[in-house]
């Protein structure tokens, strides 16, 4: 794909004899929302956690905006900022406040001042509608919040890429609705997602494209209205069936 | 409550006092006990110069040694094991008597009383600030270096800003219990005749020949001191803990 943002190519990585991901060839265009889902070990979170450089693949080849990704000093300099990532377990910093969770990265990694800095993170903090919590510590607020926090923690890198592994399954059922609506007017901005969950109704809203994956391999790819109305192969349709009808 | 089962322990032994007790080598109201007095007290100020020197030595050093020893290259880790294990090994009198009388001949140099006393206590201490720094940078939790890295934070600053905040909060309660360890080593140094609390009441033991009353002022010095310490130790705790309120 020409305009891919995101070109990953026959990626292997293993944790010890386990294959996490077996081959696993991805195109993701500017600007596309994919959604990734699948049975538990079936190397989603790993898919997404090599190409911001959490895990290293062992083969093949994952290049953002056509730079490889590696160790090498050229590929982490134009990863700089690049690809934000949003964490099942939030992983806000304790110690901090909420304003210098978010203003910690612009100002040690992009060398921001700090009061340009403070000006984007009220900003983001704004747009997950919680400005008023900027002096409070991570553990002051719910779940709800703190993963809102950690959304907008990763926007003030003003990345062009995000990444949400299971953004919503450590959160109480009541608090998953607010960071969904957060992650929908999100992806209205046009920024490119990549969204491993199990929330079937925010991925036929928002997902452009549909991916499955099983046993470290990418199973189907298809735009949401076929993925769920016809979905190709069996162990999807099973999937499917097991989640939607819980 | 232990502070007052202390006092009372110690309120016992002075009230079983009995006239062949000799006062008089620290009565201030007399001029001779006064300055005896003086004298013994006098070492407060080398013995915590000391210690504070030495850990904050050993603390940097501590440090500097525990990180490799969280590297992922095996020469690294190599070289924190072997560091830690061999200093961990020598005595604490021993390494002293050596940095003292050994060390200037191996390096031809000449090292001060004070200065071959910190060199000995901080790399001493140094082996065990290492061990309570890898301990409390392990206990930190590996979301937090994989968000300092989603943020795109190089090592230096993740460690700085994310990790070591994190963990001497954790370690601070050991931190503490080592500068008490280390007031209470210092006074092995007294062996290579610095002038702190211990060598002091020795030399005026040996002039005024009253070891009981000196040694027990001896006693209440330490206790004192590292009472204070411990106090001081604590109240930083509370307020490290109230930031994160």
């Amino acid at each position: 794909m020409a305009d891919a943002i995101i070109s990953a190519r026959d990626v292997i990585k293993s944790f010890g004899d386990f294959r996490a991901l077996d081959a696993v060839s991805l195109d993701v265009a500017r600007g596309e929302r994919v959604v990734v889902c699948g049975p538990s070990g079936s190397g989603k979170s790993t898919l997404i956690r090599c190409i911001n450089r959490l895990e290293r693949h062992e083969a093949g080849t994952i290049a953002v905006n056509g730079v490889p990704v590696d160790d090498s000093r050229r590929s982490r300099e134009a990863r700089r900022g690049t690809v934000g990532m949003v964490f099942q377990q939030f992983n806000l910093f304790p110690h901090l406040t909420v304003l210098d969770n978010l203003t910690l990265g612009p100002m040690r990694a992009l060398r921001k001042p700090e009061d340009e800095a403070r000006e984007i993170a009220m900003r983001y903090l704004a747009r997950v509608r919680i400005p008023e919590q900027a002096d409070k510590y991570p553990r002051q607020l719910s779940g709800g919040q703190q993963q809102r926090v950690a959304i907008a923690r990763s926007l003030c890198m003003e990345p062009e890429i995000m990444l949400f592994d299971e953004p919503t399954s450590a959160l109480d059922p009541e608090m998953i609705g607010e960071v969904l609506a957060v992650m929908t007017e999100l992806a209205r901005t046009g920024m490119t997602m990549i969204v491993v969950t199990h929330e079937m109704g925010f991925a036929r809203g928002v997902a452009d494209t549909m991916v499955f994956m099983d046993r470290g391999r990418i199973v189907e790819t298809a735009p949401p209205a076929r993925f769920f109305a016809a979905p190709e192969t069996e162990r999807c349709r099973d999937f499917l069936q097991k989640i939607l009808h819980h | 409550m232990m502070r007052a089962a202390l006092l009372a322990a110690l309120a016992l032994l002075l009230g079983g006092c009995s006239a062949d007790w000799g006062w008089y080598v620290v009565d201030p109201s007399t001029q001779t006990g006064w300055t005896n007095l003086k004298f013994l007290l006098g070492g407060l100020y080398y013995t915590i110069l000391l210690s504070l020197t030495a850990i904050a030595i050993s603390v940097v050093v501590g440090l500097l040694v525990a990180l490799p020893g969280l590297s992922q290259y095996r020469a690294l880790r190599a070289f924190n094991r072997v560091y830690v294990e061999v200093v961990r090994s020598v005595p604490i009198l021993v390494l002293i008597l050596w940095v003292y009388y050994g060390l200037p001949q191996v390096m031809d140099i000449t090292i001060g009383v004070f200065w071959a006393g910190v060199i000995a206590l901080a790399l001493s201490d140094s082996a065990f600030q290492a061990e309570i720094f890898r301990a409390g940078i392990q206990s930190v939790d590996r979301g937090q270096y994989e968000a300092a890295q989603s943020v795109s934070l190089g090592y230096v600053d993740t460690m700085r800003y994310v990790i070591l905040p994190q963990a001497i909060r954790r370690i601070l309660p050991a931190l503490g219990n080592q500068l008490v360890y280390m007031l209470k080593m210092s006074s092995l140094v007294s062996v290579i005749g610095m002038q702190e609390l211990t060598r002091r009441a020795n030399e005026l033991v040996v002039t005024e020949y009253r070891p009981l009353e000196i040694y027990t002022v001896l006693v209440l010095e330490y206790l004192v001191l590292i009472l204070i310490v411990s106090a001081l130790v604590r109240r930083l705790e509370r307020r490290l803990r109230a930031d994160e309120r």
